[in-house]
């Protein structure tokens, strides 16, 4: 016998609950409300022994702006875009490359772009320390191989976060690239090229804006991880080179100031919503285009 | 591309190569030589840490897996709201000093003394976003007259959950569960922040290495660990095409 649909709506309705009620209430207990608490600690004060004082100021939104405050989220914004860029740069080509390989070759090439990355990040910044440290082995190459003279100060730079920071996210650029690449249709570059447009030109005005998705979840995969970072300016920039990451670092466990601290981080999660929106904003255009077609 | 490659591995390389040296500066070479695998192997903090590490990684997929496989399952039965299912892959975006930092004012508003159990509540919440993204995957390329025709025949929403749902979604509860095992294991901003001074997990623990002793060891313990996430990745590599050849 059938059921009537008013049972059927409860049964649903409990299994909905079932299945989708544990996971969200977790989240939201263990995910939302941290979030907000971040939101609501910044407008309040550091307390005596470190706790928190309910006593609702601006004082931290300005103590941020303070020239030395802003120098490093100035910084760390400069150091994030940088390893970005650079990573497209190294990533686009190399996705492009991986989705041309026949097609048995794919899959283990893109396993060996991910392997890298399932390594402990720690460990991986650390072999830059061993790498480019003054005894390290790249000095050591290129004294060997006489190109320079005395060792290169490598380590301990701005340069060096950089280099860090690249080397810990490529593969989260690469992967969100290939598969972007990959839904191109050929035809639609021999299409071009028929048409007149040369290689570089079918790049830009094709293929770049086809796979603009892609470029975009690259570039977020590692802007905000490069940006919230604590691990790599630490070790790889010494004492001279600082991020937002390290200052939130130092307030929540060292200094104890925690509404400063969630200030700090702020700009971090202000970061992450405008990029998605930005990105959300551009995944509409593709569509409602494709649509105008 | 080549670079790519080239850039990828070097320092790889480099980390496995050094751990076989037998000298005590990683940075000249001094002969061939195993044995800073046994120091790492007597090494009572590096157990002890790994030992953490295994206990909160086991119990946070588990727990990850359960959560996430049933969001993800009742998520594409019943919502089409975008907002719900950007909500449930929140934590997988949410850069970890974000997370972590949160996490640790809730404790601390909740009086509660961080331990193990802390990171593990922790470790829970994005495992479970990316149990769930695996699983949702797997769904959307999924049949739904199977689920309907299990219900017409008379079977209930659980019965059908259980007897028809679940076991087609194996592969991927398997990748998803082996995903949150390798990031729960190498996991260290999140730990760092949540963790009991007393029971530091394996990454906090390297952490500290790195910043004051720099001996070979460390390159022996990076090169097993390689070895152990290189595995699991391949194993979980395994499962997807097994779920693709179905």
């Amino acid at each position: 016998m059938k059921a009537g649909r008013s049972v059927n709506k409860r049964r649903d309705l409990l299994e909905r609950l079932t299945l989708q009620g544990p996971g969200l209430v977790y989240l939201l207990l263990f995910m939302a409300v941290p979030i907000c608490l971040i939101l609501i600690y910044s407008i309040f004060q550091r307390g005596q022994f470190g706790g928190v004082v309910f006593h609702a100021t601006t004082d931290n939104f300005t103590r941020a702006l303070d020239p030395v405050y802003r120098g490093v989220l100035f910084d760390s914004l400069k150091i994030a875009s940088i390893t970005t860029v650079l990573a497209l740069a190294l990533g686009y080509p190399t996705a492009y490359g991986i989705a041309r390989l026949p097609k048995r070759f794919r899959t283990t090439a893109l396993l060996l772009i991910v392997m890298p990355f399932w390594t402990n990040f720690l460990i991986r910044t650390y072999s830059w320390i061993m790498l480019l440290n003054s005894e390290g082995l790249l000095n050591k190459a290129l004294l060997k191989l006489n190109i320079i003279h005395t060792p290169l100060d490598l380590l301990y730079t701005q340069s060096a976060v950089i280099l860090g920071l690249l080397y810990g996210y490529l593969p989260l650029m690469i992967l969100p690239l290939y598969a972007s690449i990959e839904k191109l249709d050929p035809e639609i570059r021999e299409a071009a090229s028929n048409l007149g447009a040369n290689r570089f030109r079918t790049f830009l005005d094709v293929t770049l804006p086809l796979t603009i998705s892609g470029v975009l979840a690259g570039s977020i995969f590692v802007f905000i991880p490069s940006l919230g970072n604590f691990i790599v300016p630490e070790l790889l920039g010494g004492g001279k080179t600082v991020m937002v990451g390290n200052l939130v670092r130092d307030q929540f466990l060292k200094a104890r100031d925690w509404p400063f601290g969630s200030v700090l981080a702020l700009v971090v999660i202000l970061f992450v919503f405008v990029l998605f929106a930005i990105q959300s904003k551009v995944e509409k255009r593709i569509s409602g285009g494709a649509h105008a077609n | 591309m080549g670079v790519t490659y080239f850039f990828l591995y070097v320092p790889i390389i480099a980390l496995v190569g050094m751990s076989f040296n037998a000298s005590e500066s990683p940075f000249t070479w001094n002969g061939f030589s195993t044995k800073w695998y046994g120091v790492l192997a007597n090494d009572s903090t590096v157990m002890k840490g790994l030992t953490n590490t295994l206990i909160v990684a086991f119990t946070s997929t588990f727990l990850a897996t359960i959560l996430g496989t049933a969001l993800a399952v009742g998520l594409h039965q019943y919502t089409k709201s975008a907002f719900l299912n950007a909500f449930a892959l929140a934590p997988a975006i949410m850069p970890d000093i974000v997370l972590g930092i949160g996490l640790l004012a809730l404790f601390a508003l909740l009086s509660m003394t961080l331990g193990l159990y802390s990171v593990v509540i922790a470790h829970v919440v994005f495992s479970m976003a990316f149990v769930s993204a695996v699983v949702k995957a797997r769904l959307s390329n999924s049949d739904p007259a199977l689920r309907e025709a299990s219900m017409d025949l008379g079977a209930t929403r659980s019965t059908t959950f259980f007897k028809i749902t679940l076991p087609s979604l194996t592969p991927a509860i398997v990748a998803g569960a082996l995903l949150a095992f390798t990031l729960s294991l190498d996991e260290f901003v999140i730990a760092f922040f949540t963790n009991g001074p007393a029971t530091p997990t394996l990454p906090i623990i390297i952490y500290s290495m790195v910043r004051f002793g720099v001996t070979p060891e460390i390159n022996a313990l990076a090169s097993l660990l390689m070895l152990v996430s290189f595995t699991a990745v391949i194993g979980a590599q395994r499962m997807t095409k097994l779920a693709e050849a179905r």
